[in-house]
């Protein structure tokens, strides 16, 4: 299967009020050339799903800024003063997740379980409204899983059949979306033939991968 | 010396060789730079990576490589790097050693808050509910008061990171380790005189020894 897109053909699929994961981490490791296509195209109401809302026009600050998140689940939003605007005047809904919950969160969305139970939380404003369980004598929160209509991710390299790898710190939640939405379009720095990543170094399999976005292609 | 450095200083004495510390940002990256020459301590950063290194030389910055602020950083050789579920399985795994995080309070019972102060601002806990609840030692590294009111009180009045009980406390005027009887001053910054440091606190400071003096030597 040919999966090679531009990003203007991938994001027309993205349809208004679509729940999105986009990997990053205050804007490392985020597919910007997807992202500065969903505010070219002006999508709206979205859900963002992602670590925080980077800087104002830096990664997915960018959707911030044009007003077209509707609702944010995110660890952190500290260095986004837009975001903040926006939720005191009730324009954008956030909930706060701590990272580490998020993160399992996403797993558990791609790994087919329900959710899981995590002592992170417990005693504070993050467990309202969550249900605990005692285990061995042990407090948990239980955190249900995430999943969403479209995962948008940044790669290092693909091979034509979406087999992706990593670099850094720009990984971070990447491959955790990867597994978590109907539809996958990633956005590698390179692709490069089918063979010339090892197998030991592919981090998301091709069969997770539905669309790859080529850098500046006009196809 | 201003009051981060004697902060910075005062904690780098707490990491020991062979551990894995994850440093938060703002005053506790600080500490980084006042680890003695040699010691064998390995940085966790939560974006994903073991082994990470200060500013990259001149030239080297990668958009690829960050801290967990987004600052271009370096990193060692011998560093790995990985997704954000195995950085958080590090953590409340069992797997580090020694968080070091910025506090607005901590109470009597040990309590750290430092993720929000309602109606004022809202940046969220990012990592640090996951690295208060899961480090093996929480250090709390912050200035003693804000704007002269006491930050170390009876009670936290903001919203908590966790209901654990931090390990240390360290400020500009002294060492304080929170106990089960409450927090026990261990140290005063030199300069500083009891007095001084229970007058900036509102907590009851528990002094069951005369404290030390906090060496802030390089």
């Amino acid at each position: 299967m040919y999966k090679v897109n531009t990003a203007e053909e991938a994001v027309r699929r993205i349809p208004d009020g679509a729940v999105l994961m986009i990997g990053g981490f205050v804007g490392i490791g985020t597919p910007q050339d997807l992202v500065d296509e969903l505010v070219h195209q002006g999508k709206k109401d979205l859900t963002l799903i992602a670590n925080d809302t980077a800087r104002p026009n830096v990664g997915v600050g960018k959707l911030i800024d044009a007003g077209l998140v509707k609702k944010a689940i995110v660890s952190h939003i500290g260095t986004n003063p837009v975001t903040q605007k926006q939720m005191i005047g009730g324009a954008i809904e956030v909930e706060l997740v701590p990272q580490g919950t998020l993160a399992e969160r996403v797993r558990a969305g791609g790994s087919g379980l329900g959710g899981v139970l995590t002592p992170t939380g417990v005693g504070t404003d993050a467990a309202i409204g969550k249900e605990t369980i005692e285990i061995n004598g042990i407090p948990y929160l239980l955190e249900t899983a995430l999943k969403a209509d479209f995962a948008l991710i940044k790669a290092r390299s693909a091979d034509y059949s979406g087999n992706l790898r990593y670099s850094l710190t720009s990984r971070n939640f990447n491959p955790l979306m990867a597994m978590a939405a109907e539809i996958v379009i990633a956005e590698p720095d390179e692709i490069v033939p089918v063979g010339c990543i090892e197998p030991d170094a592919v981090v998301t399999p091709h069969v997770l991968v539905d669309l790859l976005i080529a850098k500046g292609a006009t196809i | 010396m201003n009051d981060k450095e004697i902060i910075a200083r005062r904690v780098a004495q707490e990491l020991k060789a062979g551990t894995l510390v994850n440093l938060g940002i703002g005053l506790p990256t600080m500490v980084a730079s006042y680890l003695p020459a040699g010691l064998d301590v390995s940085f966790q950063s939560e974006n994903g990576i073991i082994g990470m290194s200060a500013l990259p030389d001149p030239g080297l910055a990668g958009s690829n490589l960050t801290d967990a602020g987004g600052t271009p950083a370096g990193a060692l050789p011998g560093a790995c790097a990985f997704d954000s579920a195995m950085s958080f399985a590090l953590v409340r795994g069992g797997h580090l050693d020694v968080t070091v995080l910025g506090g607005l309070q901590v109470d009597e019972e040990g309590h750290l808050a430092n993720w929000m102060v309602p109606g004022k601002i809202v940046p969220g806990m990012g990592g640090a509910m996951d690295l208060v609840s899961g480090a093996k030692r929480v250090i709390v590294a912050m200035t003693h008061t804000a704007k002269g009111e006491p930050k170390i009180l009876k009670r936290c009045t903001l919203p908590l990171t966790s209901v654990r009980r931090v390990d240390l406390i360290v400020t500009e005027m002294g060492v304080i380790q929170p106990t089960e009887e409450g927090l026990v001053l261990l140290e005063t910054a030199p300069g500083v005189t009891v007095e001084q440091i229970v007058a900036a606190s509102e907590a009851k400071l528990l002094m069951p020894k005369v404290p030390g003096v906090m060496g802030i030597a390089a």
